[in-house]
């Protein structure tokens, strides 16, 4: 693929549109929305680098489902604004500087340069790249330590949101079951604190 | 890529969205019909022959109907969202295979045309990334349109289809297991050359498709975004006229994409496993009506299901879902796999 392919100048544009969109965006399920923009696009510059299996990947399980699923939370909260007031204090300026450690690596790296396309235009993609097998072989194989601590740490956010929920409940439960134990709720203990 | 082979992609997109539509019509008259017989009653037959234009007659209505925009909705979203049902419902068709390609000689050339749009070595991963956005047409008219019925619904249509959505593409990875392909023809050349469709191998994850597949259509007994006793009629409650359409469009033409799946998967394909070893590879015209015999049986399935079998409760359905069905798909994932590995020593 030659640098200026113009679906992939147009394809990359709109995803930068819509990313900046989504910070922008006041109302939260505009932001949604412009986030499952942003992961078709992407998507689409998936299969425009030869990667079907990463683009329906990123379909389903981006688009599909986590947006779904954050965007059934932002429903489920109601039709709020944005909040106007800054969490952290001076967080702007926290992100502008990021943003200018961040741009400044971009430059660098784009001043390294990317491995120019061989004489004739177009990189010659091996047959295979991209394809579920090949992807799982890397995957299980070259990559399998990064995946399992993924897995892990997947895990473990999984039982968090568990406890979380779980503790949350259970002293009312209690409370219920049985008041002698219980008078105040939030005073217990809980067993595995 | 040439003009005429652009012409042809141009064209078997318009032979898509046409036969797509008019498939959706005459389902709406299918179903009439069927749901009317079993109720001991004569359904639509006053328009036309047998009623036969009365999904004309409907279109008619709708079109001239007016589009209220209640007070109150997100504009952009409202508009948005039925847009979205729609287009994603006719995407998920475009790598189906129909009948076997065919050569012809246009302008001195000799080309192959597919009767498919386009087939891809994730073919089936395309179909299931297209049809996990459909969700979207639905929980954003819930929201859009300012009114807590819709917002239940689509509140609802999201957390069905997510938990069904998982269920079915367990089932469907035990059916690539078995195959070794993603790609549509892949499958279906691999049950011809076996000579058994893969029903027949794999009937647990054919029986979790078809709930799955009715769950993700929202059809009756898990038309939960929709439940009219409960929520007036869900998520398009504030719709009307052609904006209700595209919403009732995209319903059917789900239907009709998730049976030319289980068609393709399941049952063969555009191919009778069978059958063509006695008679040899059939012409590409029986093809087609091959595919479209068990299209419209697996849609009578549909119609029949939702005659028979009254609504679920909404809590046994998220439970079905997450403690029966997922369950079930992972075991003979595994089952699967452990066989195949075994056989291939």
């Amino acid at each position: 693929m030659s640098g200026l392919d113009p679906a992939f100048l147009i394809v990359g544009a709109l995803a930068i549109v819509t990313a900046v969109g989504m910070i922008l965006a006041k109302n939260v399920v505009h932001s949604a929305l412009f986030m499952v923009a942003h992961f078709g696009l992407t998507a689409v510059l998936y299969l425009l680098l030869s990667a079907p299996f990463l683009a329906a990947a990123q379909l389903i399980v981006y688009a599909g489902a986590i947006m779904v699923l954050v965007l059934f939370v932002v429903m489920l909260l109601g039709r709020q604004e944005a909040l106007l007031d800054e969490p952290i204090v001076g967080q702007r300026w926290l992100a502008l500087a990021a943003l200018g450690v961040l741009g400044a690596a971009l430059v660098r790296v784009a001043a390294l340069g990317v491995p120019a396309a061989p004489e004739g235009g177009t990189a010659v993609v091996p047959p295979a790249f991209g394809s579920p097998a090949a992807m799982g072989d890397a995957l299980y194989t070259q990559w399998v330590l990064p995946f399992e601590v993924v897995s892990l740490v997947l895990l473990v956010a999984m039982i968090g949101a568990v406890v979380i929920a779980h503790f949350q409940r259970r002293p009312r439960n209690e409370k219920a079951g049985n008041p002698a134990i219980a008078a105040d709720a939030t005073e217990i203990p809980s067993p595995r604190a | 890529m040439d003009a005429i082979e652009l012409g042809i992609v141009a064209l078997k997109c318009l032979v898509i969205v046409a036969v797509l539509l008019t498939g959706f019509a005459y389902t709406t008259f299918l179903e009439r019909k069927v749901i009317a017989r079993m109720q001991q009653r004569l359904g639509p037959n006053r328009a036309g022959p047998f009623g036969l234009l009365q999904p004309a007659a409907d279109g008619v209505k709708l079109i001239f109907k007016e589009n209220i925009t209640p007070v109150g909705v997100d504009r952009f979203v409202y508009f948005l969202a039925p847009i979205v049902s729609m287009v994603v419902a006719i995407m998920a068709f475009a790598v189906m295979p129909v009948a076997d390609p065919i050569t012809v000689t246009i302008g001195g050339q000799v080309r192959e045309i597919r009767f498919q749009l386009a087939d891809f070595n994730v073919a089936l991963l395309y179909v299931l990334g297209i049809t996990s956005l459909a969700v979207y047409g639905l929980v954003l008219a819930g929201w859009a349109s300012n009114n807590k019925f819709a917002l239940i619904g689509g509140l609802r249509s999201a957390a069905q289809m997510v938990s069904y959505e998982l269920a079915m593409g367990v089932a469907l990875v035990s059916v690539v297991l078995v195959v070794g392909s993603l790609s549509m023809n892949d499958i279906v050349d691999w049950q011809v050359a076996k000579g058994l469709p893969l029903i027949v191998l794999q009937p647990v994850a054919f029986g979790i498709y078809a709930i799955t597949a009715i769950a993700e259509t929202n059809r009756a007994p898990f038309d939960f975004p929709e439940a009219e006793q409960e929520l007036v009629a869900g998520y398009h409650t504030e719709y009307t006229g052609m904006r209700f359409a595209l919403f009732f469009m995209a319903e059917y033409i789900n239907m009709i994409t998730v049976s030319g799946l289980a068609a393709t998967l399941f049952l063969g394909g555009h191919h009778l496993p069978f059958v063509e070893r006695f008679t040899g590879n059939l012409p590409w015209f029986v093809d087609i009506g091959v595919f479209l015999a068990k299209v419209i049986l697996a849609l009578f399935l549909f119609i029949w299901i939702r005659a028979t079998i009254p609504r679920l409760r909404y809590d046994r359905l998220m439970a079905f879902g997450w403690k029966v069905l997922l369950p079930i798909s992972l075991a003979n994932l595994a089952l699967t796999a452990v066989v195949i590995a075994f056989l291939a020593r």
